[in-house]
């Protein structure tokens, strides 16, 4: 008798539904309430968080579908994301899509349910699907400024090289099943083990798996050298769903490969099993982000583009912690997602604000920010110096935790060329701040976000201070799901 | 009553932080004497605890004041761990009064008055934090946190160069600490069990391997080197004290410098004896090329503040100097001194300097002639600060300088004698811009409109006079409130 353990598939079952009752709501309204369906949104992200709080742990559906601390943790990130990515919607929801609101935000469910989906999932074909569920809806969204050039462009390629890679993962994906017979991550890792054991070598087939996995996800996640659409498509797409790539669909990417390689794939992340290796590949992989994101994010003048790059070059940070690949690494790349969440969020929240009410999104314009709304420039600078990693806030304890990791693991390298670029990063985040807070005089421009984006902001200020003064609390929990890997 | 006397240096200047942020925009004054308020108060706790720490503990070596440890983020055994000793408490002191004195000093200042004193706020509680922290996570806090505020006083009430020099302290002081916090992490894993205690690191770090040894101090050095800064990581210091506004020279020179060398003498010289032993010659040159160098540079300025500034160079070089010479109590109380002895003077200077600029609006030497006529109390004291700058007898320069050769000596003969041409040079450039400010020729027409130094500003150096007279005749009680914790330093080091 199969096992239907719907109870802890309640939180997904219900976002769903309430994706669709926010676009009925909307057709039926008359797309006449423009804050109403934003509303109805984010109390429906809220209520998910609740259920997912009652309804955690366990296994459903022949081991395909597992509510285990780390599914949940990154749960909270996602919906954490998706509620932040909402809330600054507002700007445009009330301006340049008000014919399709409920498709929007209904997209953005869709598009959360999918990646909660896929942090459940500990086997290879849900993975995928979910995978797919959470990619699908964002190529949509990316363009949804239907009469701008820009955010078309960005759709496109983001389909074009989304697709392209969702091939390359499932090819990689194929390839394992047909080395071991499974799609179950468990068994795979047995059975791999077995495989070497028996045999003493696994040949070339496994790598071939392996660098396909790897470029697959490494697509989702921007990681350098699959990062070339990221910058066009950050630039392009409406700046919410923006952050909400950044955090949302990369804590996604993150999840999958945390699943496949340091579970299923565990015992070959070590130099002895070269060339089958595959910590030296993403460390390689890792340093190239964290080298070519921040350098070319120096350049930048558009503040989106700014963040794209910077967001390449964190998830490089976010890879020493993959590579380490034991208890500390899993620790601490969850945990560094998480305060990623609050400033990276933040941070667009700022960009969205400040674009949606001055048309522009040039690191100039916000000349003398400081000056004339104060508390909004200090909001910003608060998330710029987190993802400097800049004590007492958050992303000072998140880098700590991820180097600490590497060191522990031996990539003492890798920690130095971090550390390194982590300096180079400074530049460009203290140079939003020197526009904001150096420049002689007066900006003319007054910021007033509308209630829900002061609440994001809000959120995102008090998240990253609060879990960088007591990261206690919150790195346990990141603990506990390194323990779901058995470590 | 002395239970929570440190966390008390630190966290009232962040609630007067929190306090001014709060206060009204435009309402200068109250901003201004609510600052003084938060920081009068940590002034005369740490004056209390200075008195205390004599008259309790002077002959004892043990930390006292001890908060903690009390556990902080355990997934990385983090603790808030405070404590203080012979070599904290005269620091925190001067921490105190100079942060103080330069809040009275910044009464001045006219542009984005709230802004700025909650940034000096900010940063006493982060200078406060590292002379107590004895966790290496919470030190490497408090080390960093410093940089925020000092980041945005240098680039909003800067000088001309102000986002130049502003950028490129952050970015140096960053780069330095990189290194220590790759040190930290390296230390936490290899000592059983892990640990961020600095007490429990002093006793267990001379075990590790030789060479990781090596490694963990010269990154530690690379850190405090910068922050000293010793040649050759020098060149932020120029640019930030000449751009910085006069209260946060004051700040930079007296207080930050000494972070560094305060840095060496809790961590890297206890932690890492061998590896001290091993660079001790290397760091006395260090120091001496500082020293000549130093003042060799100050001697070819044009500009007033520049040659005060780069007389810090120099001035830092007798401190690294006796660190060289580890086995000496007497050098590293040479150090000690001259810490404290630079923070009073080169502040005095950097405020008198200030004063002029307030007038003047120029500080090249060149423009200036003769002013003993026109203002010849602004004259005394920017003389009196020169003569104990030059290491005059009677002035606390001359009794550290004096102890540094002495302590130096017997370990380096020849660089001794060579850095004793350091007190020449310094007279040098002190003497000469003496002679081409305030003696000659008065320029009527130019001048002629100056005025006076005014009250305030005279309370403001006043006591700093008296510490570096009181400090230059009788140098007993402050080497013997030290004593005991630098003999322990120094059996320490000989491990």
């Amino acid at each position: 008798m199969p096992d239907y353990n719907l109870r802890i598939i309640i939180p997904e079952i219900f976002l769903f539904c309430w994706a669709i009752v926010v676009i009925l709501s909307d057709l039926g309204s008359k797309r006449k309430s423009p804050q109403t369906i934003g509303y109805l949104t984010m109390a429906g992200i809220a209520v998910t968080g609740v259920l997912l709080y009652f309804f955690r742990g366990g296994i459903s559906f022949n081991n395909m579908f597992q509510s285990d601390t780390l599914a949940v943790f990154f749960k909270v990130i996602f919906l954490g994301s998706a509620f932040m990515a909402v809330g600054s919607s507002f700007g445009i929801t009330n301006e340049r899509i008000k014919n399709h609101r409920g498709e929007y935000y209904g997209l953005i469910l869709f598009s959360t349910v999918g990646m909660m989906f896929l942090s459940s999932s500990s086997e290879l074909i849900s993975l995928y699907i979910g995978l797919e569920l959470t990619t699908i809806p964002l190529f949509v969204l990316a363009a949804f400024y239907k009469d701008d050039k820009l955010s078309v462009e960005a759709g496109l390629k983001y389909f074009v090289v989304g697709a392209f890679s969702s091939a390359i993962l499932l090819y990689g994906l194929s390839l394992l099943y047909g080395l071991t017979a499974t799609t179950d991550i468990l068994t795979m890792k047995i059975n791999l083990a077995l495989l070497f054991l028996k045999f003493g070598k696994i040949g070339p087939g496994f790598i071939l798996a392996m660098v396909m996995i790897i470029a697959g996800i490494g697509f989702k996640l921007a990681l350098v050298p699959f990062h070339m659409w990221a910058p066009d498509v950050y630039q392009g797409a409406p700046t919410p769903i923006t952050a909400f790539l950044s955090v949302g669909s990369k804590a996604a990417g993150l999840v999958a490969l945390l699943r496949i390689f340091v579970n299923g794939l565990w015992s070959f992340a070590s130099d002895v099993m070269q060339p089958l290796d595959w910590g030296i590949i993403i460390a390689v992989l890792a340093s190239a982000a964290m080298i070519l994101g921040n350098i070319a994010a120096l350049r930048q003048t558009n503040i989106k583009r700014m963040l794209a790059f910077s967001s390449i070059a964190q998830i490089g940070y976010v890879m020493v912690g993959v590579v380490a690949a034991d208890e500390m690494g899993v620790t601490s790349a969850g945990f560094y997602m998480f305060i990623y969440l609050f400033a990276n969020m933040g941070a667009f929240a700022v960009a969205t604000v400040f674009g949606d009410q001055t048309g522009s999104d040039n690191i100039i314009s916000y000349a003398g920010l400081s000056q004339s709304s104060p508390l909004f420039a200090a909001g910003m600078a608060v998330f710029m110096l987190s993802l400097a990693g800049i004590p007492p806030m958050g992303g000072f304890a998140a880098k700590y935790m991820v180097f600490a990791a590497g060191i522990q693991a031996g990539y003492t390298w890798l920690v130095i060329l971090g550390l390194l670029t982590a300096v180079v990063s400074l530049y460009y985040y203290a140079n939003i701040i020197k526009t904001m807070y150096f420049a002689p005089g007066e900006s003319t421009i007054r910021i007033n976000p509308s209630f829900p984006a002061k609440l994001v902001l809000l959120l995102g200020v008090v998240g990253v201070i609060i879990f960088g003064i007591f990261p206690g609390p919150v790195l346990e929990f990141a603990r506990e799901t390194a323990g779901v890997f058995g470590f | 009553m002395y239970d929570y006397v440190l966390s008390s240096l630190i966290f009232i200047p962040l609630a007067g932080f929190l306090v001014v942020l709060l206060l009204p925009k435009n309402n200068f004054n109250l901003i201004r004497w609510m600052a003084s308020i938060f920081s009068f108060v940590p002034m005369i706790i740490s004056f209390v605890l200075t008195y205390d720490y004599f008259f309790t503990y002077s002959g004892s070596a043990d930390m006292v004041y001890i908060e903690g440890p009390f556990k902080w983020i355990s997934v990385i055994n983090a603790q808030y761990f405070l404590g203080a000793d012979g070599i904290s408490v005269p620091l925190l002191a001067l921490t105190g009064l100079l942060s103080f004195i330069s809040i009275i000093a910044s009464f001045n200042i006219a542009k984005r008055v709230k802004e700025y004193f909650a940034f000096f706020l900010l940063l006493e509680t982060g200078m406060m934090g590292v002379f107590c922290a004895l966790d290496f996570f919470l030190f490497y806090v408090f080390w960093e946190v410093m940089l925020v505020p000092m980041y945005f006083l240098i680039g909003i009430w800067g000088g001309p160069r102000k986002e130049y020099a502003a950028i490129k302290f952050f970015l140096y002081t960053l780069f330095g600490s990189i290194f220590m916090l790759v040190a930290i992490l390296v230390l936490y894993f290899t000592s059983e069990p892990h640990t961020l205690n600095m007490l429990t690191l002093i006793q267990t770090a001379p075990s590790l391997g030789h060479s990781l040894q090596l490694m963990c101090f010269a990154f530690l050095f690379v850190a405090f080197a910068i922050k000293v800064p010793v040649w050759p990581f020098h060149t932020w210091l120029p640019d930030a004290h000449v751009e910085a506004p006069t209260a946060v020279s004051v700040i930079l020179a007296g207080v930050l410098l000494k972070m560094g060398t305060y840095g060496m003498l809790r961590i890297s010289w206890p932690m890492f004896p061998e590896a001290t032993r091993f660079f001790a010659t290397p760091i006395a040159i260090l120091g001496l090329i500082a020293i000549i160098y130093g003042a060799l540079v100050s001697m070819a300025q044009k500009d007033l503040k520049k040659l005060v500034a780069y007389s810090s160079v120099s001035h830092m070089g007798y401190c690294m100097l006796a660190l060289g010479a580890w086995g000496s109590v007497t050098a590293l109380a040479g150090c000690m001194f001259q810490m404290l002895s630079h923070g009073l003077i080169t502040g005095a200077l950097f405020l008198l300097v200030g004063v002029l600029y307030d007038r003047a609006h120029t500080r090249e030497i060149a423009a200036f002639g003769g002013l003993g006529v026109k203002i010849p109390v602004y004259t005394g004291l920017m003389v009196l600060f020169s003569m104990a700058s030059l290491g005059l007898p009677g002035m606390s320069g001359f009794v550290s300088e004096f102890m540094v050769f002495i302590g130096a000596f017997s370990s380096f003969k020849i660089i001794a004698a060579i850095a004793v041409l350091g007190v020449v040079l310094t007279a040098g450039y002190m003497l000469r811009m003496v002679q081409r400010m305030f003696l000659g020729e008065f320029d009527m027409a130019r001048w002629g409109g100056l005025t006076e130094i005014n009250l305030r500003e005279i309370l403001m150096v006043s006591p700093l006079a008296i510490l570096t007279i009181i400090i230059g005749v009788y140098p007993g009680p402050l080497s013997d409130m030290m004593r005991a914790t630098l003999e322990n330093l120094v059996n320490l080091m000989a491990r």
